[in-house]
């Protein structure tokens, strides 16, 4: 047990409580503010899979940005534990049940499978190896993004725009 | 990372399923369509952690590259999203999904 494992399992202890918590907890303001702490937390992985550039971005869109939105929206909507729908209680023991055996299906089929680990040059890391450094630095990964994915990092840009052209459309009050 | 001993990429396989199960288990959980689409963001953020992981481990930036674009999408994905869960507040007065059955068979 190295400080990277232990960390790594209090990551992942925090990560899995509060997403539990977000999809059963029944107030939407206390749902979002613990997927931020989910969000962060998976941030956290990012830095010790020295994903430096990943960690950053993950923060700042993900914390700073789509969860800012969700609490916007459930502001103006005015959501609370009070206008909360619920489902009938056998609809959300099947929807348990459901979840379990999809759970217990991906672990199933992921158990068996034998995971190698090799680097680029084919050699194989093993036990010894360690996540490469270099690698999630914002160097190695622009060079790559403006080489061989400039495209879709320029097609992500008309994504963006139909996007916000879209949300604002939508937004209007009334569509002539 | 100063230790040679290195977390199993396994750990990163089981700690993923458990966060998209979850994912899983929101969409059919829940009745209230802002948690439906947190419960989206879960299951794609499972998945982009398993995609670092397995890029950091193979020593290849395509995957943390398609980690990014991930992100990129799922930001645009969540701003329409949200701005089609306000017109539908504005028409209906809720945020259930099961108001919505216009279109069911």
């Amino acid at each position: 047990m190295t400080i990277t494992h232990i960390l790594f399992l209090v990551l992942s202890v925090v990560a899995v409580l509060s997403a539990a918590i977000v999809v059963l907890n029944s107030n939407p303001v206390r749902n979002v503010l613990l997927l931020i702490v989910c969000f962060f937390s998976i941030a956290g992985h990012y830095v010790l899979l020295n994903a430096q550039f990943l960690a950053a971005v993950h923060v700042i869109v993900y914390a700073g940005a789509i969860m800012v939105l969700f609490l916007f929206v459930i502001m103006l909507l005015n959501l609370n534990k009070e206008s909360e729908p619920h489902k009938p209680a056998w609809e959300k023991i099947i929807a348990v049940i459901a979840g379990g055996i999809f759970f217990v299906t991906l672990v199933g089929a992921l158990k068996g499978t034998d995971v190698i680990v090799r680097n680029a040059s084919g050699t194989s890391l093993g036990d010894s190896g360690i996540p490469s450094p270099e690698i999630g630095l914002v160097e190695s990964l622009g060079k790559v993004l403006f080489s061989d994915f400039l495209v879709p990092f320029e097609l992500s840009s008309i994504l963006f725009l139909g996007a916000m052209v879209g949300a604002v459309m939508l937004g209007k009050k009334n569509i002539k | 990372m100063a230790s040679t001993i290195v977390i199993p990429i396994e750990w990163y396989l089981w700690l993923s399923a458990t966060l998209f199960s979850l994912g899983v288990l929101g969409v059919l959980f829940r009745r209230n369509a802002i948690v439906i689409l947190m419960s989206v963001e879960l299951m794609l953020n499972a998945v982009n952690l398993l995609l670092a992981a397995f890029s950091s481990y193979h020593a290849d930036p395509n995957g943390q590259v398609f980690v990014f674009f991930i992100m990129a999408v799922a930001a645009a994905e969540v701003a329409v999203g949200l701005a089609i869960l306000i017109m539908i507040y504005r028409n209906t007065k809720t945020t259930d999904v099961d108001f919505l059955n216009k279109l069911k068979w």
